[in-house]
């Protein structure tokens, strides 16, 4: 039995065959719909996330699957003080597979080890979200056509944005990426991060405050929103919220085809103006997302097409 | 000074001066019902001045936590008077439940009945850090 926490627990060639499988149910959904008949996804939402849990719930339906889950700790027995471990050990057996998100860091791990059934972390605080990691392989391959020799600019918050530090883990395993660190100081990518998956790895990469003078470099663009809830002080947040805005007017010295990339949700740190440009392709970002969750909800139930 | 030799137990040498009250301490040798020697700052070639532990008994020790305290130490295992071996040690692999993670949004603050483990990240730095959250031991 395999389970999801960390993208490095899949190999180049294992996200190689999920977006291969992506691919295949993205131009012939019909074939999947019955895939996961009979199966239950249970979605163990212990932080509220609307987007990533529809796009799991979403997922299994496609499948033909079933689901059930909660969407908050408040309607769960977290609040009663339930532990992960016994929470995960009663659903196992309501369940085939569980997809959770948890606000502490390691919480799906806990889980990956109580459990009978496979475990797909979908977010543990600022940790990683290999699932988004997945979703942002998926929509690269669709949008640049390849991995290799891509110039990559992660902006915005780098030191608690999760997703940036599963993207570079992730994109780090390609040659010739070079990565390029859009950050005030206060969010910088964290030194373990850089040093673990760019330095240790001879990777070429920069470091900026300025999103401008970088802009022309790039091939990807991936903002992130510099999130409320990794705050523990609500005046460093508000300081550093507006740090990098991306507006039409910076684009103007991007490359024709480079793409903007965001996790969502976005709260201002992309001027709506930029969303009719054809480099903007979060939405369709988002679209990808559920479809490289379906390739992930197969492979992990060993369900053949 | 002396220290009479031991019979059968254990020694553990190239301790670095002033750490052995750390490992008696984390050891938990103020437990043991057996004579224990520690002597600080005797005079090494090696390490210049240095700390020993003696432990005049035949007892199990906790040797990933000696190593961790003390990767340069040698523990010598002495039967009749005689050394019979002499124990490399390196840097454990894993630590469980000998640090505890700092980190307030690690899975550990919260979760009962959850072992602190810790993995050797970089060898070379003796840097360990938490299984669950990536945090560095402090």
């Amino acid at each position: 039995m395999k389970h999801l926490i960390d993208i490095l627990d899949l190999s180049v060639e294992e996200i190689d065959e999920l977006i291969r499988v992506a691919d295949d149910i993205i131009a012939s959904p019909v074939k999947y719909r019955e895939a996961c008949k009979y199966k239950t996804l249970a979605t163990l939402f212990f932080e509220p996330s609307t987007r990533t849990r529809l796009s799991f719930e979403s997922a299994m339906l496609g499948l033909g699957g079933n689901v059930l889950g909660f969407s908050d700790s408040n309607s769960s027995s977290a609040k009663k003080g339930e532990s992960v471990a016994d929470t995960v050990a009663v659903v196992s057996g309501y369940a085939d597979i569980i997809a959770m998100r948890h606000p502490k860091e390691g919480a799906p791990m806990v889980a990956s080890m109580h459990s009978l059934i496979p475990i797909i972390n979908a977010g543990d605080g600022g940790h990683f979200h290999p699932t988004q990691t997945l979703t942002d392989l998926l929509t690269i391959h669709h949008e640049k056509g390849r991995f290799e020799g891509l110039t990559v600019g992660l902006c915005g918050d780098l030191k608690f944005g999760r997703t940036v530090h599963s993207l570079i883990e992730a994109m780090s395993r390609y040659q010739g990426v070079k990565f390029v660190l859009i950050s005030p100081e206060e969010l910088k990518l964290p030194g373990f991060v850089k040093q673990t998956y760019i330095k240790e790895k001879g990777i070429e990469y920069v470091q900026s405050t300025s999103l401008e003078e970088v802009m022309p470099e790039l091939d990807i663009l991936y903002m992130t929103r510099v999130q409320r809830e990794r705050f523990f002080n609500e005046e460093d947040y508000l300081r550093l919220k507006d740090s990098y805005i991306l507006t039409p007017e910076k684009l103007k010295n991007a490359k024709e085809d480079m793409i903007v990339m965001h996790p969502l949700p976005r709260v201002n740190e992309i001027d709506t103006r930029v969303d009719g440009d054809p480099r903007a392709c979060y939405f369709r970002q988002a679209y990808y997302g559920k479809f490289i969750r379906m390739a992930l909800i197969l492979k992990l139930l060993e369900v053949q097409v | 000074m002396r220290i009479d030799s031991i019979k059968n137990g254990i020694v553990i040498d190239h301790i670095p001066a002033g750490k052995a009250m750390t490992l008696y301490h984390m050891l938990g040798l103020s437990a043991f019902d057996c004579p224990v020697a520690v002597l600080q700052n005797v005079n090494s070639p090696k390490l210049g001045k240095k700390d020993i532990i003696k432990i005049d008994a035949a007892v199990e020790l906790d040797m990933d936590l000696v190593s961790f305290v003390c990767p340069k130490a040698t523990v010598c295992i002495i039967r009749d008077e005689k050394v019979i071996e002499k124990k490399e040690i390196s840097l454990p692999q894993t630590l469980t439940d000998i640090l505890v993670c700092k980190n307030p949004r690690c899975i550990t603050t919260t979760e009962q009945g959850i072992h602190q483990i810790f993995r050797l990240h970089s060898p070379d730095s003796g840097e360990y850090r938490c299984i669950y959250c990536d945090t560095k031991a402090k």
